[in-house]
């Protein structure tokens, strides 16, 4: 480790940090209040496609209408991309003439995008046409993050809302939340992204695949595409699917260690700003920040031991007697350690998925921080609105077990907790490491799950764990080295991927149906504050204790292990 | 419920123009005017003005007169279709067995290199389509090329240490030189190498090429 490296995780958080108020403050404004940026322009913009989509007049909708309209768009989401990919060899924007995608795949990277996971099982540059790419993936990568949004929105006007005289029962239109999003926050954040990364030298064109002879007479063929585009908001909606194969490690993805900073700064840009959004709604914007605290001790945690384990030599290349300085295998030369164990944390902190290295080449350690990011849920500043619901959940169970401790009835932003408050809550804890530790367990024991093991030991092992978990929390980064091009595991994690969405919204949502309706109970010298230290510490502590208790076992025997065995000189 | 999903139905095609159709085709005109080179994949020539590759696209240089990049595990090596990492774990024996062979190759063909072989040169970059090497690995490559090419080992170290790019802003990446670029300037400065398999320009003793595919695929 060096000053230089630690300087450049400083400098990101400190931008993060300058930039989360801002940023929430806007959000605040436009998907809050009426007071809209450009009213004579985007104002009849906005009216003018809710009106195509059918929406005349915005009604308020009750939790389940609210989760019907999510769950109804979503379908034909999934069934859009898939469709595309099935008859991407009879549109245009298809210059390499790639055929259609075989129906399991099929299926699986339409579940990964509506999902906002963005797995991927397959190569960019040979699988998928340019018009699959705009039309079905960049398509998505827009929608998904716009109604995750929404979610997080829901349960925040669940939590704030006052109940009027005759009981309000509503929170918020979805396609209302769904358009706006889009227009007044993807889109714009996104056109500028993409022609920076241009400036830098990502490509965006329609162009076929480009021949060149090479120094030494060599033929090496340039694979293009509309990369930039779907590069700015795969990082901004925190998807994180790369265009490419190689993701964010590939040169025309992310050329330079500066479009490498603002990749990681537009991952956390929407979610470290919807703790401050979230503040506002409260009214005390402590509330939000409390949230920020607790993202950002897990988040420096991340980044040091990730860090640290990086910076040990791989004991793979032990007996190559080389001069080794970090474990450089899978590992670009501008980003070096430091950048890239950055971006491992923060991919998986966020539930990004992006890579700008290959975490399977990482030393047993070092792979271990992104498995423990997302086994604690996806709340280190998480998905764009899936970080803001996934901690408020985490923070509901936080406030019980402080009531538990007291002996009172809990409340929460004046709100009481109550039996079936902790039962959404709990449903919602517990389908996560059902989901992963279910799956990962059958596709260790037969066939079809250990065929596709690029590495053998423990480490393989490691593999499916790491699929399932990023999977079901809808992360989408890869121990890649699996082969996840077959039809146990792209239905497999097909499955685990729309049950890590929307098993998860669902119990989210009625939550917050079941809260909005609630009388708001003045604080008195027994409610426990959720604005301070003491709350902050022990949302840390809660989330640590759920998410590493859970995963403990199987993390032993995976890359904990595989530590040990490696330190040892064991190879398989 | 049916107008439910009417909604959501129309809500989808009004989505997918929008951000599916019109951001992307938006952006690619803006780029094509604004930045034409870069939205072209930064394509390079040689001083005879011929198009060998791109400036942020690594490329297999295996002739001893040219610096040679890290191992790729794209494709056969530098498959620029099929970009990849090796994505071989730290108890992998194939990493093991790949390393030794490459450090093997490396001291074979660097008799007068100093010190020991730089770990990145025998490990696998993430894309299989890394461009760079860090400066250390150049200048440990400076007298087989300066031999190859029989020039005084200290001007080819000169040329390196002019092409290497420092930390953006003092603080962000790591310093870093262009393959390509520094082998283009070689031919620039020392004289153009002819097409294989010819003799480098004035070289005194000419290396023998060893064969050097790249990485097996996983």
């Amino acid at each position: 480790m060096t000053l230089i490296g630690w300087s450049q995780t400083l400098l990101f958080f400190a931008l993060v940090l300058a930039l989360t108020k801002p940023v929430g403050a806007y959000l605040f404004r436009v998907l809050e209040t009426d007071a809209r940026p450009l009213p004579r322009v985007l104002g009849p913009v906005e009216r003018g496609l809710l009106r195509l989509c059918g929406v005349s007049r915005e009604e308020e909708q009750t939790w389940g209408q609210y989760a019907a309209s999510l769950l109804a768009f979503s379908l034909f989401s999934v069934l859009g991309v898939y469709a595309l990919q099935r008859v991407q060899h009879l549109l245009p924007f298809n210059p390499q003439g790639l055929p259609a995608v075989g129906p399991e795949l099929a299926f699986n990277t339409a579940a990964s995008f509506t999902s906002n996971t963005n797995w991927q099982s397959y190569a960019g540059e040979s699988t998928m046409s340019y018009a699959t790419q705009m039309l079905g993936l960049t398509w998505q990568n827009f929608a998904s993050a716009a109604a995750g949004l929404g979610v997080a929105l829901a349960l925040a006007r669940g939590l704030t809302r006052r109940p009027g005289p005759e009981g309000r029962k509503t929170l918020g239109n979805f396609w209302g939340d769904l358009v706006r999003a889009t227009l007044y926050v993807l889109l714009p954040l996104s056109i500028v992204a993409a022609l920076f990364f241009v400036s830098q030298g990502v490509i965006q064109n329609l162009a076929p695949y480009h021949g060149v002879d090479t120094v030494e007479g060599a033929k090496q063929t340039l694979a293009f595409g509309p990369v930039a585009s779907q590069e700015a908001i795969k990082m901004l909606g925190t998807n994180g699917g790369g265009f490419f194969n190689a993701n964010s490690a590939h040169p025309f993805e992310n050329p330079t260690p500066l479009t490498n900073l603002v990749q990681l700064l537009l991952i956390f840009l929407l979610p470290a700003g919807l703790t401050y959004t979230y503040g506002r709604m409260t009214g005390d914007t402590r509330q939000g920040w409390a949230l920020f605290a607790a993202m950002s001790l897990l988040f420096f945690a991340g980044a040091g031991a990730s860090y640290a384990a990086e910076s040990q030599a791989n004991p793979a290349l032990a007996a190559a007697a080389v001069a080794q300085d970090g474990n450089l295998e899978g590992k670009e030369t501008r980003f070096g350690v430091a950048a890239s164990t950055l971006f491992a944390t923060v991919t998986t902190d966020a539930s990004c998925g992006a890579v700008n290295s290959m975490h399977d080449s990482f030393t047993a350690l070092g792979g271990l921080v992104p498995l423990v990011n997302m086994h604690l849920g996806e709340v280190i500043f998480g998905g764009v609105g899936a970080g803001l619901y996934g901690i408020l959940m985490m923070a509901v169970l936080a406030v019980f077990i402080a009531g538990l401790m007291v002996g009172r009835t809990p409340e929460f932003l004046g709100k009481k907790i109550e039996a079936r408050e902790m039962k959404l809550a709990m449903l919602y804890v517990l389908i996560f490491p059902l989901v992963i530790l279910g799956l990962s367990a059958v596709a260790a024991v037969i066939p079809q799950g250990t065929s596709s093991l690029n590495n053998a030991g423990p480490h393989g092992l490691s593999e499916i764990l790491y699929a399932f978990t990023s999977g079901v929390a809808n992360n989408g980064s890869a121990f890649a080295g699996l082969n996840a091009n077959t039809p146990f595991w792209n239905l497999g994690l097909g499955v685990s991927m729309l049950a890590g969405r929307f098993l998860m919204m669902v119990p989210v949502l009625a939550l917050a149906g079941s809260l909005v309706g609630k009388k708001v109970v003045a604080p008195g010298p027994g409610t426990f504050p959720t604005q301070g230290v003491l709350f902050t510490g022990l949302l840390v502590s809660v989330i640590l204790i759920v998410g590493a208790l859970t995963f403990f076992p199987a993390l032993s025997l995976g890359p904990i292990v595989e530590h040990f065995l490696g330190a040892a000189g064991k190879v398989y | 419920m049916v107008s439910t999903l009417l909604v959501a139905l129309r809500a989808s095609v009004v989505t997918l123009v929008l951000t599916g159709v019109l951001y992307p085709l938006a952006v690619t005109g803006m780029a094509q005017g604004l930045f034409s080179k870069e939205a072209n994949g930064s394509l390079v020539r040689d001083g005879q003005g011929r198009e060998v590759g791109s400036a942020l696209i690594g490329q297999g240089f295996t002739r001893p007169d040219y610096f040679q990049p890290r191992p790729s595990a794209a494709g056969q090596g530098f498959d620029a279709t099929a970009s990849s990492g090796s994505n071989l774990g730290p108890t992998s024996q194939k990493l093991r067995e790949r390393a030794v062979a490459e450090a093997e190759r490396l001291r074979r063909e660097n008799p007068g290199a100093p010190g020991p072989v730089p770990a990145e040169l025998v490990a696998a970059s993430g894309s299989g389509l890394d461009p760079h090497v860090s400066p250390e690995a150049a200048l440990w490559q400076v007298p087989r090329v300066a031999r190859a090419r029989g020039v005084d080992p200290a001007r080819v170290s000169a040329l390196v240490r002019s092409q290497v790019e420092g930390r953006t802003f003092g603080v962000l990446g790591e310093p870093r030189v262009n393959v390509l670029t520094l082998n283009l300037a070689m031919d620039r400065q020392f004289g153009g190498a002819a097409s294989p398999p010819a003799t480098p320009l004035g070289a005194a003793e000419p290396v023998s090429p060893s064969p050097r595919g790249g990485l097996p695929g996983r």
